[in-house]
């Protein structure tokens, strides 16, 4: 018993780390990326080639003075980025990160918690995830925080009703709502986005707005409300809000890789490479390889479209994506009925 | 179809995907500076000749040419013994050019018939005052040594030269 606490001590550890390393160093790769589809190099001062820059951002975040107004409700300003923070974090506990590793004859899943409602568990952390931002755009007591948690909500609202129906689909064809099963059917080339892609077109689009980037960054839209729901905050609590992004697009990227390419599946490893550790590190590392692509899908869209208008945002998540996930429902259910898997 | 968005999305991201593996433009600035163009117009340098003597006479027609009125001078004349210094028999004794006036046309530089005046590719260093905006000799003339001299060659091109020697002008005429 104690060794099975330790052991998933450890991992969580592991997990927490990597998630926040891998957030650090996507402020990194955005300004990287930014920079080299503007044409221009993007930091690269700070350390070889930059590196360094996501640390010398964080001295810089720690430095600045601390502001709280004194209109705001102070309890409720603090836990506003605290509760963005935690949510963001607590996801990474169902992401299977590879199959499982045998040491000293003992199996050890690299999985924290394979919670056989996982992809509930999902949607429930993800919709508290905007109170975050509602606390803090209200506590705030300014106009402009206030219309961006607004937006925040309303979009997060929307958007969750297509991504919960586009995993309806997917859950119709795995039969199972536990996310590391649905990450061990995908076995070589079964991958799910070669039986769902209209469910997986719809995922990408509302996991874009869920993470409130953009072309959906309507909460923050610095050219009509400043910053939106951060427009009071400072040093570190800014701070948190702009890391909690970036941690809600690495774990957006995991669930994305996860859930339709794949997760830690690559075709004809097996071939290859037998011993059964071995095999599951390249495992890992595969799901991080896409997990990357994911994010620089994320940031590469962001650098391609300009924003969306709020009534053109609402449209396109009650008029286009929500029927087109019933539609996505039904066809999946007739082809299930004609293939006799129903 | 323009009403799914999304050929038009992925037209837009092929692009910006163009664009990430394209050679940037930017100059890694205190390491490797911007080149000038050979014809920029910077601030000024008053040449010497080969031996190291003024060539500036005094004549006032970079003053008179100047559209900003920014150059000033007092001629004196030169004494026994200082021909070593000035190459004609007249000099200005101080030669100023108000940097703040000055708009760089190289009007001056067209108009002097010494070859003494030229803008170079050196930038006028920015201030707090205005009075040392005002620059005299000190700084316009160019040092002695053959090593400090003021490279003016992407200035005094060949046609520069040759318009120098069309007498019909008036002002090559005057010597």
């Amino acid at each position: 018993m104690i060794e099975y606490i330790i052991y998933k001590a450890i991992l969580v550890v592991i997990v927490f780390c990597i998630t926040l390393v891998a957030a650090m160093y996507s402020t990194y790769a955005e300004r990287k990326i930014a920079g080299f589809i503007q044409d221009r190099l993007g930091p690269n001062r700070a350390g070889p080639f930059g590196i360094l820059q996501p640390v010398a951002d964080g001295v810089k975040m720690f430095m600045k003075e601390e502001m709280i107004p004194d209109v705001s409700n102070k309890f409720l300003f603090i836990l506003g980025p605290s509760v963005a923070m935690f949510t963001s974090l607590m996801t990474g506990a169902i992401i299977p990160w590879g199959t499982s590793l045998t040491i000293l004859g003992h199996q050890y899943s690299l999985q924290v918690a394979d919670v056989n409602i996982g992809i509930l568990y999902l949607l429930g952390i993800t919709s508290v995830g905007v109170y975050g931002i509602m606390i803090g755009g209200w506590a705030s007591n300014n106009k402009f925080a206030l219309l961006g948690a607004l937006r925040a909500s309303s979009q997060m609202i929307s958007y969750e009703i297509g991504m919960g129906l586009s995993i309806i689909a997917l859950i119709m064809t795995t039969g199972t709502l536990s996310i590391g099963e649905i990450a061990a059917q995908q076995h070589g080339w079964h991958w799910n986005i070669l039986y769902q892609p209209l469910g997986f077109l719809i995922f990408i689009i509302c996991a874009f707005a869920e993470t409130n980037r953009a072309p959906f960054d309507l909460p923050e839209c610095e050219s009509e409300l400043i910053g939106g729901y951060h427009t009071e905050y400072s040093s570190m609590k800014l701070g948190f809000y702009l890391f909690a992004e970036y941690t809600n697009m690495f774990i957006s990227s995991a669930i994305l890789a996860t859930l339709y390419f794949g997760g830690y599946n690559m075709p004809f490893l097996g071939r290859f490479v037998h011993d059964p550790n071995m095999l599951a590190l390249l495992g890992t590392f595969f799901l991080f390889c896409k997990i990357c692509f994911f994010i620089f899908v994320f940031m590469w869209v962001r650098w391609t479209l300009p924003r969306f208008r709020y009534d053109q945002l609402m449209n396109l998540g009650w008029k286009g994506l929500i029927p087109l996930a019933i539609l996505n429902i039904a066809i999946t259910g007739i082809v299930m009925w004609i293939t006799g898997k129903i | 179809m323009e009403r799914i968005y999304l050929p038009a999305i992925f037209g837009g991201m092929i692009i910006t995907l163009g664009h990430f593996f394209k050679k940037k433009v930017t100059f890694q600035y205190p390491e490797v500076k911007r080149p000038f163009a050979p014809v920029y117009r910077g601030m000024h340098v008053l040449k010497r000749d080969e031996n190291g003597a003024e060539r500036c006479t005094a004549c006032g027609l970079c003053a008179v040419a100047c559209p900003a009125e920014a150059i000033t001078m007092v001629a004196a004349e030169r004494k026994p013994g200082e021909e070593k210094l000035y190459r004609e028999e007249k000099y200005a004794s101080t030669y100023e050019i108000n940097m703040l006036r000055c708009i760089f046309c190289g009007d001056c530089e067209d108009a002097c018939p010494k070859e003494s005046i030229f803008l170079t590719d050196r930038l006028v260093p920015s201030d707090s005052l205005r009075q040392r905006f005002v620059y005299g000799k000190d700084l316009l003339v160019e040092p002695m040594e053959a090593s400090k001299r003021v490279d003016i060659s992407q200035r005094q091109t060949k046609e520069v030269l040759e318009f120098k020697k069309r007498k019909e002008l008036q002002h090559n005429r005057l010597k």
